[in-house]
């Protein structure tokens, strides 16, 4: 994959605000997170935005996507102010999901964002579900269906992949290889460690990508949507990145040495997609500095949103169970 | 004179029904195309609607189930077959975790459709593991609604309500039913879900049950009849929702209930049942509740042995004439 090709200005620009803003946001998260301003699980992406940039640059806004537990920044770069996510953390009325999915469980239906999803691998079979129903309707929208390393190991992977691949299903499997399934490497979990080889068993098209380069990334996830809307099927890239932080906020980090955090900080996306822009001089340093502090004031814009949002009422504890008005609950 | 369909037939018929309907609907489960249903109900419909819309899986439970959510997440409404549900169990996570509550996940953004369909317990000596009833542990689980027919009339009412229902559906047949005979209409009706139905009017014990034990529970009733016991027999028909009001309205009637279900005993719908009688009519009962289940055990092979397991039309007596102390 040539990394030097071109990329205009507003793909550049693209990038780094939209990961500046995941990585702002989300050590916000970190932040409040451990002030206990908000419960539940804090499973943060940082380390990983160049592959959830590059793969929203390569596909159209129609295009749906569905991911995993690490879900912050998903629905952030598809578009929606991060002011809903942050909400959502909170678990207030104005969130993404109401109040009702929190940190694990963001979703957008108009910006095609098909969740979050909290049990591993649970979202591969959606995902191709998702791209059933596009394929059946005759349209050409592909599904970006993305998942972490820990989730190839789940029979649901296997059949998905093989169902997908039978039926030429336009969907493309992402899998943000990261390294580590909590706390256990990918080495320990199989003898398979070049997980894009496991859509070889399928015949499926499947490629390793630079999941810390968005160029690369994008260009991988351009080449596969082109193929999958052109109704060849479906498409397996292992993005090979790496998450800085935990796996969630309760990880003391003790599989992994702190030389080895810093080696892939050294190449952290964000970094390297800034000094692109200055070596090509597509901004000015003062740009970026109104980049930067229109990121922050989204930052603290989010923060403030979400603790003045409403908290949901008792008595909505039954809303959004079933879409029947009347559904008569067991209450006694 | 209605016509008699089998029970096949009629679950057949509304499925095609629904699909002339309206196109989003789809069926797709293991041998429900080419080999035209492992039971047959779905015998024809490929030719009828071709590969497309009648669609023949891998044994990949798990998978199938899942793409069926995800295409119910975006816009279609799909028909999962089980084999029998017997086999839900390795696609459990899919309609529990995600057919049950992405709807509620989603902050009511996304619902889910679907109706997963297929038979439920005992089928002759299959022992163990294809003999289960999963009745309760679905009705258990809120953002599902369970539906049990006992009967070819409302496995096809019930069907197409289930399938225009924009929550899932768990629809749960019997392989020792799809052969039975019963009067269809040749006119269009649904039956809503969640409405009981009074078999049999009387006025000395109410027995309620539903499903395939059905069957024993109304020949039980004729059995009460000849020694002039006149048992109401009420088809729950649904189990989520359950029509607590009509059990309980028999029950201030009749004063005695007796509650037939094939699962395990912890824990069923008798149990549910039994809850909520002695809550909303304590002072109305003569004599305790009593429940005729399948055994505390997991089936067996033997014949004597399944014998033993299942409620039979002596125990529903014995039950029936313990709760009338006679």
């Amino acid at each position: 994959m040539p990394a030097d090709i071109e990329f205009s200005k507003e793909t550049y620009l693209f990038w780094y605000e939209k990961m500046l803003l995941c990585r702002r946001f989300e050590e916000k998260c970190g932040e409040l997170y451990t002030r206990q301003k908000f419960g539940g699980f804090c499973h943060l992406y940082i380390g990983q935005e160049a592959v959830v940039v590059g793969c929203e640059t390569a596909i159209r806004p129609e295009d749906r996507v569905i991911t995993a537990y690490r879900c912050h920044v998903h629905p952030i770069v598809r578009g929606m102010h991060p002011k809903f996510v942050m909400a959502e953390l909170f678990g207030r009325t104005t969130g993404c999901s109401s109040g009702r999915g929190g940190s694990m469980h963001m979703f957008s239906k108009e910006l095609n964002v098909f969740g979050g999803h909290g049990i591993v691998g649970g979202q591969i079979p959606l995902g191709a579900g998702i791209a059933f129903a596009d394929k059946y309707r005759g349209s050409d929208l592909i599904t970006l269906c993305f998942m972490g390393d820990g989730a190839v190991r789940q029979g649901a992977f296997h059949e998905t992949l093989n169902m997908a691949m039978t039926w030429k299903l336009p969907v493309i499997f992402i899998i943000e290889n990261n390294q580590y399934a909590m706390g256990t490497s990918v080495e320990r979990t199989s003898n398979v460690t070049d997980l894009y080889k496991l859509g070889c068993a399928f015949e499926m098209p499947s490629y390793p990508v630079n999941g810390m380069r968005c160029e690369e990334v994008h260009q991988a996830v351009a080449d596969a949507a082109e193929h999958a809307r052109q109704g060849r099927g479906p498409v397996l890239l292992e993005m090979r990145t790496y998450r800085y932080k935990g796996h969630s906020m309760s990880d003391p980090q003790t599989y992994r040495s702190k030389e080895e955090v810093e080696e892939y900080k050294a190449m952290d996306p964000i970094e390297t997609t800034l000094q692109t822009i200055l070596q090509k001089q597509l901004a000015t340093p003062e740009e970026i500095s109104g980049i930067q502090a229109h990121v922050k004031a989204l930052v603290d814009e989010s923060v403030q949103f979400a603790e003045e949002s409403p908290l949901p009422l008792p008595e909505d504890l039954y809303k959004f169970v079933y879409t029947q008005p009347d559904y008569p609950f067991i209450t006694e | 004179m209605a016509r008699e369909l089998q029970l096949r037939e009629a679950i057949r018929e509304a499925m095609r029904e629904e699909m002339r309907r309206d196109d989003r609907v789809f069926l797709m489960g293991e041998e429900v195309a080419e080999y035209d249903g492992a039971y047959k109900v779905s015998k024809g419909m490929l030719a009828e609607f071709g590969p497309e819309r009648v669609i023949d899986t891998p044994i990949s439970e798990l998978g199938f189930a899942g793409i069926g959510v995800g295409a119910a997440m975006n816009g279609l409404r799909p028909i999962i077959e089980f084999m029998t549900f017997n086999f839900s169990l390795v696609a459990i996570d899919q309609v529990i975790n995600n057919a049950a509550k992405i709807y509620q996940m989603s902050g009511g953004q996304f619902n889910i459709p679907i109706v997963f369909r297929g038979p439920t317990g005992s089928a002759g000596q299959l022992a163990a593991t294809h003999s289960q009833c999963f009745e309760s542990w679905y009705a258990n689980c809120p953002g599902l609604k369970v539906v049990v027919p006992s009967n070819p009339y409302d496995a096809k009412g019930l069907l197409k309500s289930s399938i225009r229902d924009d929550d899932p559906v768990i629809f749960m047949e019997s392989e020792q039913m799809y052969g039975d005979k019963g009067p269809v209409p040749e006119e269009e009706y649904l039956i809503p879900i969640g409405k009981a139905d009074v078999k049999k009017i009387g006025e000395d014990v109410t027995l309620v049950s539903f499903g395939k034990i059905m069957k024993v529970t109304l020949a039980a009733a004729a059995e009460l009849e000849k020694m002039g016991i006149r048992a109401e027999v009420i088809d729950l028909r649904t189990v989520r929702p359950l029509d607590y009001e009509a059990v309980v309205a028999s029950v201030k009637k009749t004063n005695r209930l007796v509650v037939v279900e094939e699962s395990w005993p912890l824990g069923n719908i008798a149990t549910e049942i039994t809850y909520m009688v002695q809550k909303r009519a304590f002072d109305y009962l003569d004599a305790p509740v009593l429940r005729v289940t399948g055994a505390d055990v997991p089936m067996p092979f033997s014949r004597p042995l399944v014998d033993a397991y299942l409620p039979s039309v002596a125990r529903i007596v014995e039950a029936a004439r313990a709760v009338l102390y006679i």
